[in-house]
């Protein structure tokens, strides 16, 4: 009886969040697809039914007309690809500016270790269109940079720095550099010192230590970092939209505009679903790495266990 | 190891410079006479002239006040799914369809913003054409659009703190004939509370910070504050943002520090009485 109602129960608990996703979530996906293979029209909702009854039958009507545009025209292409080495390049930038920050405050004493901690955290609750926003300020012709190097005599006239891929990196290193970090902090403290220890006592030079243990034991922490910092990148609107190049848009911005300047629909979601192929397999691969470091705990715990 | 130790150090201070120096700029520059950035106009600064400009601005109160509406119901409901589901992940062991509410609650973090408001949109649009739900765009919508991604968030939050307790007093108080529901409210809610405030608290934030998901799904005439600054912004340095960004910064900051503290208060009376109940039974 109470085997009964603990099956009905556990099944409303899951149950009701996962009805509330496959609906916001799961669906518009498939609507999504099902618009980027019809055709833009003028009409409300501007876009072609795909079923056409015809003798009370339907009769489904595939366009591959959005396709077909993006493919052959090359800006799509090229912003396509622009946006794939944008993020590449700045999972680069976060990786070598964020190991050694996540190295530091795993290394650091245990009071200190919170506190930098809630410093690398707490610029993640303040809003990120405001800190992206302070970079105009900084950045543009008469801001706060170009007024210190002219002053130091560093340079004569001001440098163009706003709206280049310059800008476009800091913005992106600057909003995304908690994402590497986190993850890696947290691969980093669980390192049993006794390792690094053993190391030196063999006679392993600082270097080699780094390179033959600690780096080998926190690739998934560099994966899951790196795969947090790729995905959304890839994507990004507000960033390149205040900070990056005008003559190279990314394709996230791509997507917007035409929706929301084109009104073209199917193309807007054809955009979508070609980035979503682009990031299917980091998507699927950074479950895998979360996966694997949740069941490495348990399986370490059932060893400890088994061992006491 | 002290090489390696230095750089990391010299990094690390760095990089926390990085992070900070523009929104101290702000904070500095809210408070400057001047409209321009670089000049600080000494003899009338510092002033609040921005901070009456902001407050005497009316579409920014709007939006603020619909901001506030949006994150407040969308964090409350998301609080709620997204304790149920990791309740369930972490608790229920293998069940059948587990990985698909895996996929689910993660995707949407990492998720580019402008599919998941893409695709939200083809999907109230479908609704109101199939059933005439919802009436058109706004408060709604938006709320709706909300709940969804900040639930994966307050998913993950909670998992990873039932990860961290193990179920022996769940199990102790079921062997004593608690149902599971009594379980719950009574067991394992009290001990992931703190988790459930941090979870609220973070999807507040990040319904609150939204800007692209909103700007798909809203109507005409329902603008939030994220999206009144980005029209602002847009057109170049606006120095009342300055001033809300400070205002803003201001309450972060006080609530991450008074929420350390009480943590800290909590752990202490904690370890107190440890103490106390180890000496009574000596």
């Amino acid at each position: 009886m109470q085997q009964m109602e603990k099956r009905a129960g556990r099944r409303l608990v899951a149950g009701i969040p996962a009805l509330w996703l496959a609906v916001f979530f799961l669906i518009p996906f498939l609507i999504v697809l099902k618009i980027s293979f019809s055709e833009a029209q003028l009409a409300i909702p501007p876009y072609a039914p795909l079923l056409n009854w015809v003798h009370g039958l339907p009769v489904p009507r595939i366009h591959w007309s959005s396709y077909a545009y993006l493919f052959t025209n090359p800006l799509y292409l090229r912003s396509y690809l622009y946006s794939i080495m944008v993020a590449a390049v700045s999972t680069l930038f976060c990786l070598f500016i964020g190991y050694p920050m996540a190295y530091a405050i795993a290394r650091a004493g245990e009071a200190w270790r919170s506190f930098l901690l809630m410093l690398i955290v707490l610029p993640f609750w303040t809003s990120f269109l405001l800190r992206v926003y302070a970079w105009i300020g900084l950045l543009q012709n008469d801001g706060l940079i170009n007024y210190v190097l002219l002053h130091v005599g560093l340079i004569h006239h001001p440098v163009t720095l706003l709206q280049t891929d310059f800008s476009l990196y800091v913005g992106i290193v600057y909003s995304y550099l908690p994402f590497m970090i986190l993850p890696l902090y947290a691969n980093l403290e669980k390192h049993d010192p006794a390792l690094l220890e053993a190391a030196a006592d063999l006679g392993a030079r600082p270097f080699t230590i780094f390179l033959r243990v600690t780096l080998p034991q926190s690739l998934p922490g560099i994966a899951a970092g790196s795969l947090l910092v790729f995905i959304p990148v890839v994507g990004e609107y507000v960033i390149p939209t205040l900070l990056g190049r005008t003559d190279q848009i990314m394709i996230g911005r791509m997507l917007s505009d035409e929706f929301f300047d084109n009104r073209d629909w199917p193309v807007a979601s054809g955009v979508a679903i070609l980035i979503l192929l682009l990031l299917v397999v980091p998507i699927v691969l950074l479950q895998r790495v979360e996966r694997r470091e949740l069941e490495g705990e348990t399986v370490e715990v059932a060893t400890v266990e088994a061992e006491t | 190891m002290r090489r390696t130790g230095l750089f990391s150090r010299t990094t690390l201070v760095l990089g926390l410079v990085f992070l900070y120096v523009p929104i101290v700029s702000m904070i500095v520059y809210s408070f400057n006479n001047s409209r321009l950035v670089t000049v600080w106009d000494a003899a009338h600064s510092p002033t609040l002239k921005w901070y009456g400009v902001l407050f005497s601005d009316g579409e920014v109160l709007d939006a603020a006040l619909l901001s506030l509406r949006v994150a407040i119901c969308a964090a409350t409901a998301a609080t709620i799914l997204g304790t149920l589901a990791g309740t369930a992940l972490a608790r229920f062991g293998p069940f059948r369809g587990r990985s698909l509410l895996v996929g689910m609650t993660t995707a949407p973090i990492v998720m580019p913003e402008v599919i998941s408001g893409l695709s939200l949109l083809l999907l109230f649009v479908a609704l109101e054409q199939a059933i005439g739900w919802p009436r058109g765009m706004g408060a709604l919508t938006i709320t709706l659009a909300h709940i969804s991604f900040c639930m994966a968030y307050v998913t993950v939050v909670i998992q990873s703190r039932l990860a961290g307790f193990d179920e022996s007093l769940e199990e102790a108080a079921q062997d004593l004939g608690a149902r599971p529901a009594k379980v719950f409210w009574r067991i394992t809610l009290p001990l992931i509370l703190p988790a459930v405030l941090a979870g609220w608290l973070l999807a507040f934030t990040l319904s609150w910070d939204d800007l692209v998901i909103s700007q798909f799904v809203a109507g005409p005439g329902s603008s939030t504050l994220p999206m009144v600054i980005f029209s602002k912004v847009r057109l170049g340095v606006s120095p009342d943002v300055n001033a809300l960004a400070t205002l803003m910064v201001s309450v972060v900051a006080s609530g991450v520090v008074v929420a350390t503290l009480w943590m800290r208060h909590r752990q202490r009376r904690r370890e107190r009485d440890a103490q106390l109940a180890a000496a009574a039974n000596l």
